[in-house]
């Protein structure tokens, strides 16, 4: 063997950044769906985080605003004496405020409107402001016989400053107009508007009355040098202790964060979503951009390149595309996060201005240039693998399916995947999950691509039109794209149908029908005494008497026999510690109603001895901790009831109906102080409106729910809620299209030299189109319907899980889904290849080059 | 003195299905530097899988083939670019040229790669020497196949290669065409010294070649 004369040449190393330059000046066109596909991922990440980030910033800096003061106690009694003077001992100040539900009564326009309620006394709010027009009637309303009504309540009512507003047996003269509150959201007003009255009038209102669901609050600012560590930490607890909701800013920051956690987490999941549909076009893109390059590819292989110099060229190239849509997409998402506090105002309790969050531009830059780079390698790693023998002989080599660099490629991508997914939920399980689907649905979706081929293969009839076979054919023939576009195709619908399967579910899940013969209007808080009057009144008015139901307060003391503390310290126990300090309101009853049904044990509707069954809601009794036998003690106002637990029962509680947590049977609280319900349905907005005002003038301190105004309120929020998801959505599904444009474009690349051939040996332009059309008519109805099926397990698994709700499908929808994306494919199809169709055969090699 | 090019005991199989296919059967040749030779044959004789393995673009199944006292069967593909790059030009039939870059630009990659200076001074002249002094900025798809192929040749010689591999060199073009192409070949090879390899269907092209191998059947006959 002769010494081998191995040149030693050193490679330039500007050399692939020149060529990586030098080539993409004719790509261009080329990377564009590449880029806008990565900047509408990008964009809606971005432009969600940025909000994100922004809120809490401001959540955080605007604490003490949301909350109004130092600190809130909330119980449903007044502080005793003896916490009253404890917590002075921290506080510069106080204020106390009670609230509850109430009918109010314009007497000038006649119109009675259920509100809730506040009595407010001393200078609360310490931080912010109560927002109100004029801007003194804030502090003067305190001063009379004044209230101040919620801004759009006046407006609805046609009521203005200086009118008159009924609040129980009390007539007061409305001061200002209420435009905001401290932590109160558009929202939340809009469903409970609220009417604010001195807290020296409330008894004169005679609204408080046995039974009466009223909240307490003291707000206190705290003395400048109070120690509010330790020392109010142990009060805090003593208080809790007596059933007190105690708040402080921190506390407040923390619920408020929380409670826009599922808003920021759903949107978060819906960019999401845009960024894998993104990256998928991106895969798609590349792989179109490979196999153009394979050629060139084999040329400077022949003239000396090195596989990694060839990878590197191109690398470089979407690297630089990727930066440049992840920086387009920031920028995108920045200007988008702009508009986002806007949509999202009427859910947000404070007001804020949006400014750039440096490091979630920064974040969904690296994200896009990492994922760019990731997908794109899946197809640029096959480069190495082009043998420069392909410059003369094209036949030959052809770049292997799959190999092991790939296969580490994609398990490095999964792994991206599941850490971004981790960032999203923050669970590890579940984010194994989501990528473990999502890879499953990637074999499901190649093993449907697989079998498509095969059923046609063996099943084509030579006796259909040529046009026809030829466009099946195409779908197993060599160098058919079936199963990637299948997967890229299939993925794209699943993604785009859990969406709006998810945005239909959670849009189902507080939607309630006041149609047919159901129940629209419920009274409650009526006492003891007023209840045959009432019901006497209903009748007058031609109106059925539904329902009616008396109602008892009580306070749950042991579950076999462990008080709050034991059952804490007892480690066995998961209870929830709230169980023991809430209020609960029971009914008694000898049947079940037809909402419910009982789901184990057995329903006793009489109570015979000392031995007293109840029944408790299904998904209570987890709160609970309980099971079947389990020994509850109660406090009915001062009285002790103990009692078994003989069924647990299911629920809807989407029906128009009282339902309770707790129900006993009767023969045991007939005696018991109690209030009552009643329920009707009236047919007309005259005789509703009628009724109304005869209920609130012969008795102030009953409050009627019009399920009829509750419908058109929830309507008015959903309208902003669906609002707010499509608009989100809508990325989803423009990154969606971008990634069906790119995964069709991947079949132009092989059907065009055999369209010409075709077109070069006489078929005519319909049979052409024809042919196209039976090729991505298969592709796109298999494809949809693989996205869709996917889509609906996902969205069972969802509903189940995480949303806690049962996923019914709507079939129409479906069959929507399931049309708009087969005619987007073939509309593609037939516009991606119209170029080769309309013109010469010569025409075309030769743009093609 | 020394073969610049050396094959010995080369055949090349390839698999068909379920089959093998021998397209080369013990080839054995040498070529001294300077010389010129044709590779000819009927189509499938196994004339361009011979190009591939001499060039070190595919492997043998069996045999040994010594470039410029390298053995290329041992080499591993980064060494065989290295070698390709300096010691080795192609000029193909579809002239593969890099549709994205411009004359100059094409011309100037071999040179480029191996990070040389002034490649653009050298590359103008190249191909002012091929008549192409006007069309530097053209791209490939706004030059005729005998522009196209005339910068292909300018590029060939870029990087003053010892040996010369053109695979059907005027297979795409007209006859007059062709003509002034091989006679611009045959003029730089001189000029430069480089050994030529040339497959080609065309016995006239043949006969300019010092010497001839004939395949048939993937055999020298």
């Amino acid at each position: 063997m002769p010494d081998q004369n191995i040149p030693n040449t050193r490679y330039s190393k500007s050399w692939p950044w020149k060529m990586a330059w030098r080539d993409a000046r004719n790509s261009k066109s080329k990377l564009l769906l590449f880029i806008l596909a990565i900047a509408l991922g990008i964009a809606a990440l971005v432009g969600i985080t940025s909000f994100r980030e922004n809120l809490l910033v401001e959540i955080n800096n605007q604490a003490k605003t949301l909350l109004g003061a130092d600190v809130s106690v909330r119980g449903s009694q007044l502080l005793p004496d003896s916490l009253l003077a404890a917590h002075s001992e921290y506080a510069a100040d106080m204020s106390r405020e009670s609230y509850f539900a109430s009918m109010v009564y314009f007497p000038r326009t006649d119109g009675t409107r259920l509100t809730q309620v506040r009595a407010l006394s001393g200078k609360y709010p310490y931080y912010g402001a109560i927002e109100t027009l004029p801007a003194e009637a804030s502090r003067t309303f305190l001063e009379g016989q004044s209230a101040l009504v919620d801004e759009k309540l006046m407006i609805q009512y046609n009521v203005e400053t200086g009118d008159s507003v009924k609040v129980g047996n009390l007539l007061f003269h409305i001061a200002g107009k209420l435009r905001k509150i401290p932590g109160q959201t558009n929202v939340s007003s809009t469903a409970a508007p609220v009417v604010y009255i001195p807290y020296k009038y409330l008894d004169r209102t005679g609204l408080i009355q046995k039974g009466s669901r009223i909240n307490y609050l003291h707000y206190y600012v705290f003395k400048e040098q109070a120690d509010t560590t330790q020392a109010w930490k142990e009060l805090k607890e003593v208080t809790e202790d007596r059933g007190y909701d105690v708040d402080t800013v921190e506390d407040e920051k923390r619920q408020t964060s929380r409670s826009f956690k599922d808003l920021t987490d759903f949107l978060e999941l819906v960019a999401f979503v845009a960024l894998l549909l993104g990256c998928i076009g991106v895969a798609s893109s590349i792989y179109v951009y490979t196999k153009e390059k394979t050629s060139i590819v084999a040329t400077l292989r022949c003239l000396g390149i090195t596989s990694s110099q060839a990878i590197t060229i191109f690398l470089i190239q979407v690297s630089f595309f990727g930066l440049i849509g992840s920086v387009f997409g920031s920028a995108l998402g920045v200007s988008v996060q702009v508009f986002l506090p806007e949509l999202l105002k009427d859910f947000i309790p404070i007001s804020f201005t949006s400014s750039i969050s440096w490091p979630s531009v920064f974040t969904g830059i690296a994200i896009g240039v990492v994922v760019s780079v990731l997908f794109a390698l899946l197809s640029l790693v096959s480069l190495r693998l082009v043998s420069p023998l392909q410059a003369i002989r094209t036949e030959v080599d052809e770049i292997k399916k799959f190999d092991r660099i790939q296969a580490l490629i994609a398990l490095v991508l999964f792994g991206f995947i599941n850490l971004l997914v981790y960032l999203q939920i923050r669970s590890w399980l579940d984010s194994i999950i989501f990528t473990a689907g999502l890879m499953g649905a990637l074999i499901i979706l190649g093993l449907m691509g697989a079998g498509l081929r095969w059923i046609i293969r063996k099943s084509l009839s030579q006796n259909i039109s040529f046009a026809w076979r030829q466009g099946l054919s195409n779908l197993y023939r060599p160098h058919n794209q079936t199963t990637i576009l299948i997967i890229t195709l299939g993925l794209g619908t699943s993604f785009i149908a859990t969406v709006l399967f998810m945005q239909s579910m959670l849009l189902e899940r507080v939607t309630i029908s006041g149609a047919g013969d159901r129940p629209n209007t419920v009274l409650f808080d009526i006492q003891t005494p007023q209840k045959e009057e009432v019901k006497t009144m209903t009748l007058d008015y031609d109106l059925p008497i539904l329902q009616e139901v008396p109602i008892v307060t009580m306070r749950l003391e042991e579950i076999n026999g462990m008080d709050q503390m034991e059952s804490e310290q007892d480690t066995t126990i998961h209870r929830r510690s709230w169980v023991y300090n809430r209020e609960y309101r029971v009914t008694y009853r000898d049947s079940l109603i037809d909402s419910e049904s009982i789901a184990e044990g057995e329903w006793i509707g009489l109570a015979m001895g000392d031995s007293i069954p109840i029944s408790i809601a299904k998904g209570f009794a987890d709160n609970l901790d309980v099971k079947l036998g389990d020994k509850i003690l109660w406090n009915v106002q001062g009285a002790l009831v103990e009692t078994y637990i003989s069924s647990f029962r299911d629920i809807d509680w989407r029906r128009v109906q009282t339902n309770f947590l707790v129900l006993f049977p009767t023969g045991v609280l007939e005696r018991a102080p109690q209030f009552h319900v009643l329920i009707t349905k009236i047919d007309n907005t005259e005789t509703s409106a009628r009724y109304q005002q005869a209920v609130v003038r012969n008795y102030p301190n009953i409050s009627i729910i019009d399920l009829e105004l509750v419908l058109k309120t929830l309507d008015e929020i959903l309208g902003k809620i669906a609002f707010v998801i499509r608009f989100m959505a809508l990325f989803s599904i423009g990154t969606g299209i971008i990634m069906l444009i790119s995964s069709i474009v991947l079949s132009r690349f092989q059907r065009m030299k055999e369209n010409v051939l075709l077109r070069t040996l006489g078929a005519s332009s319909i049979q052409l189109w024809k042919v196209v059309i039976a090729e991505y008519f298969f592709l796109g109805i298999l494809g949809s319907l693989t996205g869709v099926l996917l889509a609906l397990v996902f969205s069972v698994v969802l509903g189940q899980f995480v949303f806690e709700l049962t996923f019914v499908p709507d079939f129409i929808q479906i069959l929507w889904i399931i049309l708009a994306v087969t005619g987007v494919t073939v509309f593609i199809g037939l516009f991606n290849n119209q170029s080769v169709i309309s013109r010469s055969p010569l025409e075309v090699l030769r743009k093609a080059g | 003195m020394a073969s610049i090019l050396k094959v010995e005991s080369l055949s090349k199989t390839y698999p068909s299905g379920n089959k093998f296919i021998k397209v080369l059967d013990n080839i054995n040749f040498d070529v001294s530097p300077g010389e010129s030779i044709a590779i000819v044959g009927p189509s499938g004789s196994g004339k361009t899988t011979l190009l591939g393995l001499c060039a070190g673009l595919d492997r043998a199944t069996e045999g040994k083939v010594t470039l410029n006292n390298t053995l290329l069967n041992k080499l591993g593909e980064d060494d065989l670019a290295k070698v390709r790059n300096q010691y080795i030009g192609f000029i193909f039939q579809n002239f593969q040229l890099i549709p994205t870059l411009t004359a100059l630009e094409n011309v100037m990659v071999p040179l480029e790669l191996r990070g040389e200076k002034n490649v653009q001074r050298l590359s103008a002249d190249l191909l002012e020497r091929v008549g192409l002094g006007d069309r530097l900025d053209h791209y490939p798809s706004q030059l005729s196949g005998g522009e196209q192929q005339r910068v292909a040749i300018a590029r060939a010689f870029s990087n003053s290669p010892k040996i010369l591999f053109a695979d059907e060199p005027t297979g795409n073009l007209d006859d007059e065409t062709g003509t002034h192409i091989e006679e611009l070949l045959f003029d730089i090879n001189k000029e430069q010294q480089t050994t030529l390899i040339i497959v080609t269907h065309d016995s006239e092209l043949a006969k300019k070649t010092d010497k001839i191998i004939s395949l048939k059947g993937g055999k020298i006959i």
